[in-house]
């Protein structure tokens, strides 16, 4: 019954290598459908998908709808203000009561980490992580290992260097598992305060200036940092943050090698990343975003139990 | 008058009396009569055979927390004393972060009477360190102590103020009981649900580390030290614990520590998946801590085995992990888990196993029992240490069903739990 993926897709640290590049491989000729003048094809025509966000996103969110709409699915956006959850339903209640409403699929954004997995434990539906907490991300971090695949190739032994607050990020972990098993290097730069006290232990080694992590890295991804984390104490202050660990274009002029820039994005500009950097010749930032759209069509492609092998045909369709 | 009773032909393993001979244990009015080898059978006596099990002093479980008052839908003290009685104890000491807080003299005789009219294991009340457990003001501890309390504790927070705890130390010393500390800084430990470890790293759950216990652990020591007042260090987790316990103990000074069975056998892999029956507070820590632990047992710098039973109802653990609340049920696994453990695996003596369920326990409280010398309390408990046997939750006395142990296969369970002369509890 359940495709290659399994039921969900709640993190990477789950997947195999080879499950990892057959999602990358079938979001190849998704690419396409986005770029036409009528970009829908029936692939998903009759399925009903809830995307279930208990927490603010415009990107994730909008990516998920357009790659759900593009693949002809019925779409229902459920956010936590003004719905049963703010009025204290438990998680598990919200899933069932959904469930009996007969869907096939609930995209998931929640601030718990575990969210994902114990919804998907509970119902029949697929579950799609779609960032649970401070533990995975998978959807961003396909997106962000298709677009060092777009410009590297294979990424063995490639080296790839996760800046600033991985302590809290979903996108480092997921990005951490996914490259890892694709054999890169990964590294993470940042404030000692904002990395896991055993960070070593998930397989990275640690740079704590930013100067030598650009010496090393060849592609750098730039985590978004939150303005919470210094009301909370983990730094003393914003501006010293961009004095100590912004990427600049001064500090990348010095490196030996051009790096390719990300940022999964919303940016402070002037804090994480200067514009000249994020806007630079570089910066494959929006790249990222395009690629999101594929990624996302070929998790619910796939998760629907498409035959990856039939994915170019899926597309064909409604042309 | 009741019927004397005879327990006969088990293995008394009784180490307030250096005793471990094949035997009968012969309970009258409510005490023990006599004990040793082949007592004969008085007239009338009723009989239970113990063949092939160990007969020990009572077992005592100094923290457990019964939620009566103000949660008896997860366990009441008459639940709660069933599930003790099931496990083998004969005696609990119940936590006081009731609703009200048991920080006065009536809530503690309530507790106690409801012990007591539950007919299980005996209960014996734990009252507030301070008012409301809100580490501000003494509690009433002097009347709390007429009413029936036998030691203070504001569980399931530490006192933070070292002021407060150094007073507390030296009033209750007047009295000549413990304060029990649950060891925790809050400001280190504030949001964590979970060991701080690679596991945590990777789950993306936040971590409390071991230096949020071991932090107060050595400041307790040092104030117990300075005010000669005895501080019992609750659900000790760590290693570093440990060596304070050690450090202490060596300078003479009056501290005396307890282990859960939970961290003595689990590490914080068990958390796996977010499983919520693996959350407890303090959490489930290293294999190097367990080790740690359990030799702190064995050389004696840890005194007592203790479950922490903290029922939750189901809904509650139904949760995100970081929004389920803490603790398990162990009243019913902590034999099995102990003899698992801690006896099969060579770690710990029959007889040191039993000091630390049975007699030290009373001796650190000042509870009577914890002996089986003639005249003493007729608690006693009959257990076979080889039954091997599979928990299963829906089995439980307790309301709680929450145990990381389900599905488990144990070796050693009790067969007769004995309070006051009385059978309150045989296995079937």
């Amino acid at each position: 019954m359940n495709g290659p993926l399994g039921k969900d897709l709640l993190g990477l640290d789950e997947l195999t290598a080879d499950q990892i590049r057959l999602i990358l491989d079938t979001a190849v000729p998704f690419k396409e459908v986005s770029e036409r003048q009528i970009k829908k094809v029936p692939t998903l025509r009759g399925m009903t998908i809830v995307n279930l966000f208990f927490e603010a996103s415009t990107r994730t969110r909008v990516s998920f709808e357009f790659a759900e709409k593009r693949l002809s699915a019925d779409t229902v956006n459920v956010a936590s203000s003004g719905s049963s959850v703010s009025k204290g339903e438990t998680l598990v209640d919200t899933a069932r009561n959904l469930e009996a409403m007969r869907i096939d699929m609930v995209v998931i954004r929640h601030p718990a980490s575990g969210a994902a997995r114990f919804l998907a434990e509970r119902i029949d539906s697929n579950v799609i992580n779609a960032g649970d907490g401070t533990h995975e991300h998978p959807t961003q971090a396909l997106l962000d290992i298709l677009t060092l695949r777009d410009r590297f190739g294979d990424l063995a032994g490639r080296r790839v260097c996760i800046v600033g607050d991985v302590l809290h990020s979903r996108v480092a972990r997921s990005n951490i598992h996914g490259l890892r098993k694709l054999g890169a290097e990964v590294a993470v730069c940042g404030p000692r305060s904002l990395l896991p006290n055993a960070v070593e232990e998930l397989g990275v080694q640690v740079f704590d200036r930013i100067e030598a992590a650009i010496e090393w890295a060849e592609a750098l991804n730039i985590l978004r940092l939150q303005l919470e984390r210094m009301q909370a104490g983990y730094i003393p202050s914003l501006r010293e943050y961009n004095r100590v660990f912004g990427v600049t274009s001064e500090r990348l002029d010095k490196a030996p090698h051009d790096l390719l820039i990300l940022h999964p994005g919303p940016m402070n500009r002037g804090v994480e990343i200067d514009s000249d950097v994020a806007d630079g010749p570089h910066s494959v930032i929006l790249h990222q975003v395009t690629n999101g759209v594929a990624v996302r069509m070929a998790v619910l492609y796939l998760l629907a139990g498409g035959r990856p092998d039939l994915a170019d045909a899926a597309k064909g369709g409604a042309r | 008058m009741a019927r004397d009773l005879l327990l006969r032909g088990g293995r008394i393993v009784d180490p307030s009396q250096n005793m471990d001979v094949v035997g009968d244990v012969l309970l009258r009015d409510g005490n023990v009569e006599a004990c040793g080898a082949s007592l004969g059978t008085p007239d009338g006596a009723e009989i239970v055979d113990c063949a092939g099990l160990i007969v020990t002093p009572g077992m005592i479980d100094v923290h457990v927390h019964m939620r009566e008052p103000g949660r008896e839908d997860v366990e009441t003290i008459k639940s709660g004393a069933h599930s003790a009685a099931a496990g083998g104890f004969t005696a609990v000491c119940a936590m006081p972060n009731t609703r009200p807080v048991t920080d006065n003299q009536a809530t503690v005789g309530f507790v106690k009477r409801q012990g007591e009219a539950a007919g299980f294991a005996r209960v014996y009340p734990y009252g507030a360190i301070s008012v409301g457990s809100k580490g501000e003001t003494l509690a009433e501890m002097g009347e709390m102590i007429s009413a029936g309390a036998v030691a203070f504790s504001d569980d399931g927070y530490p006192v933070s103020s070292s002021q407060l705890m150094r007073t507390a130390l030296e009033y209750a010393r007047t009295f000549g009981v413990p304060v029990a500390e649950h060891c925790e800084d809050m400001s280190l430990a504030h949001g964590g649900s979970m060991n701080e470890s690679a596991v945590s790293a990777r789950l993306g759950l936040k971590g409390i580390p071991n230096e949020a216990e071991e932090i107060y652990v050595i400041r307790d020591i040092l104030l117990a030290k300075r005010t000669g007042g005895h501080i019992h260090m609750c659900h000790m987790s760590t290693k570093g614990s440990v060596e304070l316990i050690r450090w202490g103990k060596e300078r003479g000074v009056n501290v005396t520590a307890e282990v859960c069975s939970h961290h003595i056998s689990l590490t914080d892999e068990r958390v796996g998946q977010y499983d919520t029956n693996a959350k407890m507070n303090p959490p489930l820590r290293s294999a190097e801590d367990v080790e740690a632990l359990q030799q702190g047992l064995a050389d004696g710098t840890i005194d007592l085995l203790v479950t922490d039973h903290a029922p939750h109802h189901y809904d509650e653990k139904e949760r995100e992990f970081a929004d389920a609340p803490n603790g398990i049920v162990g009243l019913e696994t902590a034999l099995g888990v102990n003899c698992t453990w801690l006896l099969h695996r060579g770690v710990m003596s029959l007889s040191a196993m039993v000091d630390s369920m049975s007699c030290k326990p009373a001796k650190v409280f000042g509870l009577p029992g914890g002996t089986l010398r003639a005249g003493s309390l007729g608690d006693v408990t009959v257990f076979d240490p080889n039954r091997v046997w599979t928990v299963d939750p829906k089995q439980f006395k307790s309301k709680g069903r929450n145990t990381p142990y389900g599905g488990v296969q144990l070796t050693g369970q009790a067969r007769y739990t004995v309070v006051g002369g009385r059978v309150v509890f045989a296995a079937t």
